[in-house]
């Protein structure tokens, strides 16, 4: 695992999301009404919409979009044939945001 | 109907797909939608997804007398209304917490329609929630299906001036737009604009005195007006004036959805005011007042509300009309549609006819306005506030330090 301190938890508003710009495309970042941080690919697998831009409720997101919901923890649609997004482990140390940027660092930076 | 036929136009979903999804155990409408997509865009097809439940499930079937808001709770949009109102709700926790919700912070659906409600009744106390509103009025900007947006700012009652323009131009050119075109409401819409760079082109409109057209918002949108008798010679009152008096009025009050006015300067009617939501025929003897118009995925033409002489005395039945609906719509419902529930005669019966009440709900849309009506751009043009509109962190700048 590759720990890499993204921001503040404080930077993201409870119930919303930031974007975390990378070489493998833009990741959503997102802080629950209780304070858990997940980190998931910000493309909607519906038509590519921006997750980050969707509404926070319990753990989940719902698409800008169209309104798919996607849960926060596993990157699954939560209907049948929705499908689903790449996660990344992300945790939060001292009012920091850690994420685990193993695969998503541009080629042979990774530790 | 043979089952490829498509039931929802706008997620592409055919009849086959629902008669499955209801043949596997989704035997209400809001499961149905959270298996297929059916009937979750513009709503259009609920009655056919309806239909077909009750057709497969027969009596197993009950349509549901009135609608819950969402999945989070068994009120209907009118008795949530009525008991935050009556138990003086003045928080969502507050109104979950109360009202018995099934989740712990609410969904998508119920969040945005409480956001509203609770900044309807509580204008001087509720705190405003963006997180709890739809992309498009949490960043003041319409989103577009690239993940950029549009911006289109204000020109009340469709005016403006050479220097305007100049300044709309050399935005466009200076946060290289790809693409400038004209409303169907009389606005200059900048389309493909990056979200970190919303904050600087709003600050650089602000210069020029252009603020925010809330063309993302459920606000009032556009006073569309034709020239009037400043230069038709068939107009018979300043339509231009008056729909520039009534934009300046009535900009920034959030609405259950979005609010389209046009005022004409004769029966003639060049600015379509027949099929607005509030639209205004002017005509020799005064103002012919009309109500409940669509020009969307329903057509219906205006019915009449009013005819006044005075100009006066048209701004204040509309300022009137908008605060009512403001105070009793169930969100997302466009005026005509809450029109057909609640009436045309109760709704003239309070802002026409009994002053007292007319002059009542002028009274409380202008205590609203004292704190809705300000430039929301010019609030996100601050150091401090354009960080929410850039990424948290560049990862491979990150890496290499
Ligand atoms: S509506 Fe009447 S007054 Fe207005 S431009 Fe048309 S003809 Fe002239
Ligand atoms: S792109 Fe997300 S629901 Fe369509």
């Amino acid at each position: 695992m590759t720990w890499i301190d993204i921001g503040a938890l404080e930077d993201i508003p409870r119930r919303g999301a930031r974007v975390l710009r990378t070489a493998q495309g833009c990741v959503a970042v997102f802080r629950t009404a209780d304070d858990r941080v997940f980190a998931l690919d910000d493309r909607c697998p519906h038509r590519g919409g921006p997750l980050s831009e969707g509404i926070v409720h319990g753990d989940a997101v719902t698409c800008p979009l169209h309104g798919l919901v996607i849960g926060l923890a596993d990157g699954r649609a939560r209907d049948a044939e929705g499908g689903k997004v790449e996660t990344y482990p992300a945790r939060i140390e001292g009012g920091r945001i850690l994420i685990d940027a193993a695969r998503l660092l541009p080629e042979g930076r990774a530790a | 109907m043979p089952p490829e036929s498509e039931i929802c136009g706008c997620n592409g979903v055919c009849k086959g797909t629902i008669l499955a999804a209801i043949a596997g155990g989704a035997t209400d409408l809001g499961t149905v939608r959270a298996r297929t997509k059916a009937s979750t865009s513009c709503g259009s097809c609920t009655g056919l997804v309806e239909q077909l439940l009750a057709h497969s499930l027969g009596d197993a079937f009950r349509k549901p007398a009135s609608r819950p808001v969402c999945g989070c709770t068994e009120l209907a949009h009118e008795d949530v209304r009525r008991l935050i109102r009556a138990r003086g709700l003045k928080s969502m926790p507050a109104v979950m917490q109360e009202l018995g919700w099934k989740t712990s912070c609410g969904c998508a659906t119920c969040r945005p329609a409480l956001n509203f409600y609770l900044l309807a009744e509580w204008p001087e106390t509720y705190r405003d929630d963006p997180q709890s509103r739809f992309v498009n009025e949490r960043n003041h900007a319409n989103i577009q299906k690239d993940g950029t947006y549009s911006v289109v700012p204000r020109m009340w009652g469709g005016m403006t001036t050479p220097q305007e323009l100049r300044a709309i131009a050399d935005a466009a050119e200076k946060y290289q737009v790809p693409a400038v075109k004209v409303t169907g409401g009389q606005r200059i819409d900048l389309l493909g604009v990056r979200k970190e760079d919303l904050p600087r082109i709003w600050a650089d409109l602000n210069a020029a005195g252009l603020v925010s057209g809330h063309a993302y918002g459920k606000a009032l949108r556009t006073v569309k007006t034709c020239v009037g008798s400043d230069f038709c010679r068939f107009g018979t009152q300043d339509s231009t004036g008056l729909g520039i008096r009534l934009e300046r009025r009535l900009w920034g009050a959030w609405t259950p959805h979005k609010v389209k006015l046009a005022v004409s300067g004769c029966p003639r009617n060049c600015a379509e005011a027949t099929c607005k939501d509030v639209g205004i025929v002017c005509v020799e003897s005064g103002y012919e007042i009309g109500v409940g118009g669509a020009a969307g995925m329903d057509v219906k033409a205006t019915e009449r509300l009013a005819k006044v002489a005075t100009e006066d005395e048209a701004v204040e039945i509309v300022v009137a009309f908008v605060q009512l609906y403001r105070e009793s719509a169930n969100y997302l419902d466009r005026p005509y549609k809450w029109l057909a529930k609640v009436g045309l005669d109760w709704v003239r019966a309070q802002v026409v006819e009994d002053r007292d009440s007319r002059a009542a709900l002028v009274a409380r849309f202008d205590r609203a306005q004292a704190i809705f009506q300000k430039d929301p751009w010019a609030e996100r043009t601050a150091p401090e506030a354009r960080a929410a509109f850039t990424p948290l962190a560049h990862l491979a700048a990150e890496a290499a330090e």
